[in-house]
């Protein structure tokens, strides 16, 4: 057999001699300095990998976080793309699961070959696509806002650098609040990092201020029904601390209205309760006079700034936070400016680190890492931040609103320092 | 709050769970009792009940009765023939083996969802009670719809009970049941006997749904908690006893119910599987089962 194909001239290119030559012209091809790769680099667009809850559970995020990515990326690529080159955005599903976000981020590495990997909200989400980030030196910028970014416990190449953390939010609310709604709390949190952020941190941030969290009510995050919680509510309860996601949240609420009617405890929510979620909606009727944090204010505020206005004429929302043309359509008003404020953040800091391809990826962390403050105007509408390098996170202005005829009005704005807390470690000592 | 009003509450959903789980399992035991097809697309047909429900109370306007009232009439109907025609297109092809139908409704499981994703999205979306009544305990209120779901879930049983029992249809039905090959010689179109039935199957599960949307709102993957649940409750009541299946769904629901609002809701899915690990073991043809000729 093997005398024959040797003697068979042009047959004697075997499959296995073929593999060899195609695996070795392959390895020529991924090599680093490949002239092919160098020439094409200058024209070339920047490839940010869009990790996106189309389904699941955060798909009503989703929905918000691609409309408002598609709107920062427009002006950006108007205004010249990042570095002379224009940005192109990659979607892909993760479905609202933690296994399915791993997935992309390795499929936007290998398939798509994009550049950095930009986006997804629900923290369980992150948690289990970061270290697949950190294997593949993935530089992976979230819109997350639980601490697991500022925990230091992910990664050197995880960035939460467009909206803060749960603790600083916490930590920020925690004395208007019991200077105003009340110091005897019962907390209803979803079974998961996130909510569990929420029960470590709010829990010492009352106590510090001469509160107290008297129960602690965890609910599995696909949780449909509710009413059978409410019984461990103790009755000395004066605030309801609630932080619910997911398609529930409106049943949340109404369920709480049918068990306590007008007779009820005073309310304080995280948003997260109601994103996406018409005031309007029957039942919620019930919130009326009740508080909530707001990242970023739903309702166009009487003072907002024209950076404000400009942001919610691009993204394409109405006074009240719904969808230009679609009263229903209610945004995610609270959180979805992160997306376009974290697209800013990656174009500063390429530019910064004079990026001009995956090769430069360690340069980009360095000089995201480098970064230490971000003004307001129509780049941060939110407002002005500051960026810890060490812990990759950045730290904001909060806002506390109340529901008044239907609508939610900012009564109190947090400064940066009322939510700045000591780091719990440095990722820039970690190897790149 | 004190024992007492505690027990109350926890009655209360747990009847509610039983309510729309009978009316859910009976449909899942029927199909199986008679066609001895085990149909895990049963999930999707209840959850297509709850989909068509929102967008049928969405064409409507007006008082939010009219869009319900609507919903619960025409949602049911749909699901019914889309099941007639899964029934004729696929089950019959597969001449009812049971090996065959159960790959095949795994396989309508998927399609059925993906169809709700594609056209419906991955929203949840709220179909507004027909009436808003707060009944006031003098402890906790609670939603006079959810009492009214009790009372109409019961209703439709005993109308399902009624005409399985004291009718013609339900006679030609039984015969079926019993022995589908005599019931043939004997010139009972069976063929159209099990097309209806799996249509009646699915239609129990979509009224059920329909009735639970106001309190739970429609979304894509509602389907597999009813699938699982009902699964439980037809093993525990014996496939195909429809007196087994009320029964064991009144003991699902209320345990359910019960330790969900006494301890957690995770240890009532542990105690409902040990239940149905214990039936198999020691009754594998369930409680009121009787067992295979």
């Amino acid at each position: 057999m093997i005398d024959q194909s040797r003697n068979s001239g042009l047959k004697g290119l075997n499959r296995r001699t073929a593999l060899k030559g195609l695996a070795a012209s392959a390895g020529l091809m991924a090599a680093p300095g490949f002239v092919r790769y160098s020439q094409a680099q200058s024209s070339a667009p920047i490839k940010i990998g869009f990790q996106a809850h189309r389904t699941g559970i955060g798909a009503a995020y989703g929905r918000w976080y691609e409309k408002t990515t598609a709107a920062a990326l427009k002006l950006i690529n108007e205004a010249g793309g990042i570095n002379g080159r224009p940005v192109e955005i990659i979607t892909e599903d993760d479905g609202t699961d933690p296994k399915r976000g791993a997935e992309v981020v390795g499929k936007f590495a290998s398939q798509h070959k994009t550049d950095i990997v930009f986006g997804t909200l629900f923290s369980h989400v992150v948690i289990g696509s970061a270290p697949t980030a950190g294997e593949l030196k993935m530089p992976y910028y979230v819109v997350s806002e639980g601490h697991h970014v500022a925990s230091t416990k992910m990664n050197r190449y995880c960035f939460q650098p467009g909206i803060t953390d749960v603790k600083s939010q916490v930590i920020s609310m925690a004395p208007w609040i019991a200077g105003n709604v009340g110091k005897k709390i019962t907390m209803i949190y979803p079974d998961f990092a996130f909510g569990h952020d929420h029960r470590d941190y709010f829990t010492p941030a009352i106590k510090a201020q001469g509160g107290e969290v008297i129960a602690q009510i965890p609910i599995p995050p696909t949780e449909s029904s509710f009413t059978r919680y409410f019984p461990q509510i103790p009755a000395e309860t004066e605030v309801i601390y609630h932080v619910m996601v997911g398609p529930a949240v409106l049943t949340f609420v109404k369920e709480l209205g049918e068990f306590y009617g007008t007779n009820r405890p005073q309310l304080f929510g995280f948003i997260d309760s109601l994103e996406a979620v018409d005031m309007a909606s029957p039942g919620l009727e019930f919130l009326e006079g009740s508080h909530f944090w707001e990242g970023m204010p739903r309702y166009l505020q009487p003072d907002a700034s024209e950076a404000v206005k400009f942001y919610r004429d691009a993204v394409g929302i109405d006074e009240n936070g719904a969808a230009v043309g679609d009263p229903k359509d209610v945004s995610t008003a609270s959180h979805m400016f992160g997306c376009w404020e974290t697209l800013y953040v990656i174009k500063q800091a390429m530019e910064a680190a004079g990026y001009q391809g995956p090769d430069d990826r360690a340069k980009l962390v360095e000089a995201t890492e480098a970064l230490t403050e971000f003004k307001e105007g129509k780049e941060h509408p939110q407002g002005d931040k500051i960026f810890n390098g060490k812990i990759h996170q950045c730290f904001g202005h909060q806002n506390i609103s109340i529901v008044e005829g239907g609508k939610l009005k900012v009564v109190h704005r947090t400064s940066i320092e009322d939510g700045l807390y000591e780091p719990e470690g440095d990722y820039t000592t970690q190897p790149l | 709050m004190s024992f007492g009003p505690h027990l109350l509450l926890a009655t209360l959903e747990g009847l509610v769970t039983s309510a729309v789980l009978a009316l859910t399992a009976l449909g899942l035991s029927l199909v199986f009792g008679v066609m001895r097809v085990v149909n895990v697309a049963h999930g999707e047909f209840f959850m297509l009940g709850a989909v068509l429900a929102w967008w049928i109370a969405s064409l409507a306007t007006g008082h939010p009765a009219i869009g319900f009232l609507l919903a619960l009439g025409v949602s049911p109907l749909i699901v019914g023939a889309i099941a007639l025609v899964a029934e004729r297109l696929v089950l019959r092809r597969l001449d009812y083996n049971p090996e065959a139908t159960i790959v095949a409704t795994i396989g309508m499981l998927y399609i059925i969802q993906q169809l709700a994703l594609t056209f419906y999205g991955p929203e949840a979306r709220p179909v507004e009670a027909p009436f808003s009544y707060r009944i006031l305990f003098p402890w906790f209120g609670y939603s006079g719809y959810k009492l009214s779901v009790i009372a109409f879930s019961a209703i439709m049983l005993l109308a399902t009970l009624f005409v399985l029992t004291r009718t013609k249809i339900g006679l030609v039905m039984r015969a079926t049941q019993y022995d589908s090959e005599t019931a043939q010689a004997f010139g009972i179109p069976v063929g159209r006997v099990y097309a209806g039935v799996f249509a009646l199957g699915a239609m129990l599960a979509a009224i059920a749904a329909v009735l639970i949307v106001p309190i739970q709102q429609a979304h894509y993957l509602m389907g597999l908690d009813p699938l699982l649940l009902s699964f439980i409750v037809v093993i525990i009541g014996g496939l195909g006893s429809l007196r087994g299946t009320v029964v064991a769904a009144v003991l699902i629901g209320l345990s359910d119910g019960i330790i969900s609002v006494f301890f957690s809701p995770t240890l009532a899915k542990i105690i409902a599987t040990m239940i149905v690990a214990m039936v198999l073991v020691f009754r594998p043809q369930g409680l009121f089962g009787t067992a295979a000729r």
